[in-house]
């Protein structure tokens, strides 16, 4: 069982607030994302549940019993690291074999653990191995088995694929994803990559300067960002976002338009010159400017069109997809 | 930045290394030559470097004159003993130093730094009339806790710039596998730092082996280390060169040898954290 919920919980490093009070609840099972901009307080607010930081004030519960006060050790909780973080002077077998150790896990039953985590993690010829001599991939799922042999209440993550090259990255986002699909333990994933977020979350929770700004399924963000902030964060490439007159005829002071929302057509509101065109093969990205518009739309479109830079399209917006926010930049339903 | 560096350069530098190093160790050299100089040639004016008539005999009349054995495993003790003492008090102390620090981390560092500062010499009466109240006068358990205590900033320095180098996230890995802070320091942080404290218990063995203030005032017969062995020569009954050349050489012998054979460690250890 993993379900952790947070009581108005606040952290402050002497005089600097970095989390206000802040609720959340992470249901048992749920994959749930931390995701924000550097700076965010999305890692602290993973070290504050593992119990790494103290909190300030509030309650953490980790299945309905107070664990504000408990320290890392008996939480309940494993961490996978950025830096992976493996003992250095430990073989793989001992690295995955230390929290089992510390949990005083008798030795047949470490065995069968490690010969399962191994199995499952591609690792087996590699036990006898010291982290030194394996490759980043490597390392991470060593870093992996040592959390999943403690049979966790729930796993932590923080920022663990962002060492890793960008061809082992989407490997590795599949594989934690399978673990989860196969584990059913809650997870806590901390990124700053929105497309990690929205790949692999049950619930995502966008966080910007310790305050949530909003939580919910990655459709759900996607669909109905509440403010401009998650607008701009959620989806790739980002959401065009345009203010003055064309936002005006909507009855908003901006307007959010994903560039998969518009179509090149014969007659649409904008006319504009391509600028870059970013020919992707299954897509093609085209920045236009000079519609009329102060801001460079940029549009979506598949990838065999033929655009370069210099030609003339028309842009339409499809009008059931415009998403309108106040002066506030809060979301206007 | 690489330089180039011409071989006429590096020929010089060479050269003044060696200058440098041989001055350094000329006086070491002196009293090993002069060991096995017979008295007379010892003083002889002017000095005779290497051609003397070699003898053993001022050895075999310090090893009859004198038990070198018992004041050899006097100073074993006394070292070894300070120096481990030593460094089980520092690691914990450098652990939280290095690892939790606190707005008064730095201002302590440099406290007990200057407590080096202080002449050994203004503690003396204190220190040997808390001897005698105790009844620790010339006992090696003394001597043991008070070179600990005079070394013990030099350690805690020392293993504190090694821990700085361990990433912190290990050992917050550790916590998040269950260990305590005896776990984390047994099986986590030690290991890891095993290079640190190893060059760290040998240049304090060193020192403590060296050290000839406290162990001097302090010991009379039954406690005496090394350093009282070769005090015991310069008698002012007369100079006899030859034979406190002798009870040196035996004296700095075994701490040159241990010095030879770790010379890696030890200018590891001494440059540590200033050279990445």
């Amino acid at each position: 069982m993993g379900k952790i919920t947070l009581e108005k919980v606040t952290k402050s490093f002497g005089d600097v607030n970095v989390i206000p009070p802040l609720d959340l609840t992470i249901e048992d099972g749920e994959f749930c994302v931390f995701v924000g901009p550097s700076g965010c307080g999305k890692s602290t607010l993973l070290r504050l549940i593992a119990g790494l930081e103290d909190i300030s004030s509030g309650a953490i519960k980790i299945d309905g019993n107070d664990a504000s006060n408990t320290p890392p050790a008996k939480r309940g909780l494993a961490m996978v690291f950025q830096s992976y973080a493996l003992y250095p002077h430990m073989s793989v077998r001992k690295n995955i074999a230390f929290p089992m150790k510390m949990a005083g896990v008798p030795q047949e039953e470490q065995d069968k653990r490690i010969a399962a985590a191994a199995k499952a993690l591609n690792l087996t010829d590699y036990l006898d191995r010291r982290p030194g001599q394996l490759s980043g991939g490597q390392r991470q799922r060593v870093a992996i088995g040592r959390a999943i042999v403690r049979e966790p209440a729930a796993f932590l993550f923080d920022e663990p694929l962002s060492n890793l090259d960008a061809a082992l990255r989407v490997g590795m986002r599949m594989e934690i994803g399978e673990l989860h699909a196969k584990l059913q333990t809650t997870m806590i994933y901390v990124t700053h990559d929105q497309v990690e977020a929205m790949t692999m979350a049950d619930k995502i929770v966008v966080l910007r300067a310790g305050n949530i700004e909003q939580v919910g399924s990655p459709l759900e963000l996607y669909r109905a960002p509440r403010n401009l902030f998650v607008a701009g964060f959620i989806g790739s490439p980002k959401m065009n976002l345009i203010e003055g007159n064309a936002a005006q005829q909507h009855g908003a002071t901006t307007i959010g338009v994903r560039p998969e929302h518009i179509d090149i057509t014969d007659s649409g509101p904008w006319t504009g010159t391509v600028g870059v065109a970013e020919h992707l093969g299954s897509d093609t990205f085209l920045h236009v400017h000079d519609t009329g518009l102060a801001e460079t739309v940029t549009v979506r479109a598949t990838g065999e069109v033929g655009f370069k830079h210099g030609d003339k399209v028309t842009l339409a917006p499809r009008e059931d997809l415009i998403h309108r926010f106040d002066r506030d930049g809060l979301r206007v339903a | 930045m690489a330089r180039a560096v011409t071989s006429r350069r590096k020929a010089i530098n060479t050269a003044a290394a060696w200058t440098v190093g041989l001055l350094i160790f000329f006086p070491i050299l002196w009293t090993i030559l002069t060991s096995f100089k017979t008295e007379a040639q010892a003083i002889a004016d002017p000095p005779i470097f290497l051609g003397f008539d070699w003898t053993l005999e001022n050895y075999r009349v310090v090893q009859e004159r004198s038990d070198y054995m018992s004041f050899l495993w006097n100073s074993v003790i006394i070292a070894g003993g300070s120096t481990l003492l030593g460094v089980l008090i520092a690691v914990p102390a450098a652990w939280s130093m290095a690892f939790v620090p606190s707005k008064r981390t730095k201002d302590i560092l440099l406290w007990m730094l200057s407590t080096k500062m202080l002449p050994a010499v203004g503690v003396l009466y204190p220190i040997y009339l808390i001897c005698i109240e105790l009844g620790l006068l010339d006992s090696r358990a003394a001597l043991v806790v008070i070179l600990m205590l005079i070394n013990l900033p030099i350690i805690v320095w020392m293993l504190y710039t090694y821990f700085r180098e361990i990433p912190g996230e290990i050992l917050e890995a550790s916590r998040m596998d269950g260990a305590g802070l005896k776990e984390e320091i047994l099986h986590v942080l030690t290991p890891m730092a095993i290079p640190g404290i190893a060059s760290t218990i040998l240049l304090n063995f060193i020192l403590a082996w060296n050290e000839a203030f406290w162990t001097l005032n302090l010991t009379a017969a039954n406690a005496a280390p090394l350093t009282a062995f070769i005090a015991s020569y310069s008698s002012p009954e007369g100079l006899f060169y030859a034979k406190l050349s002798a009870a040196s050489t035996m004296a700095i012998a075994p701490i040159l040898i241990l010095g030879w054979f770790s010379q890696k460690q030890l200018v590891r250890g001494l440059t540590f954290g200033a050279v990445k």
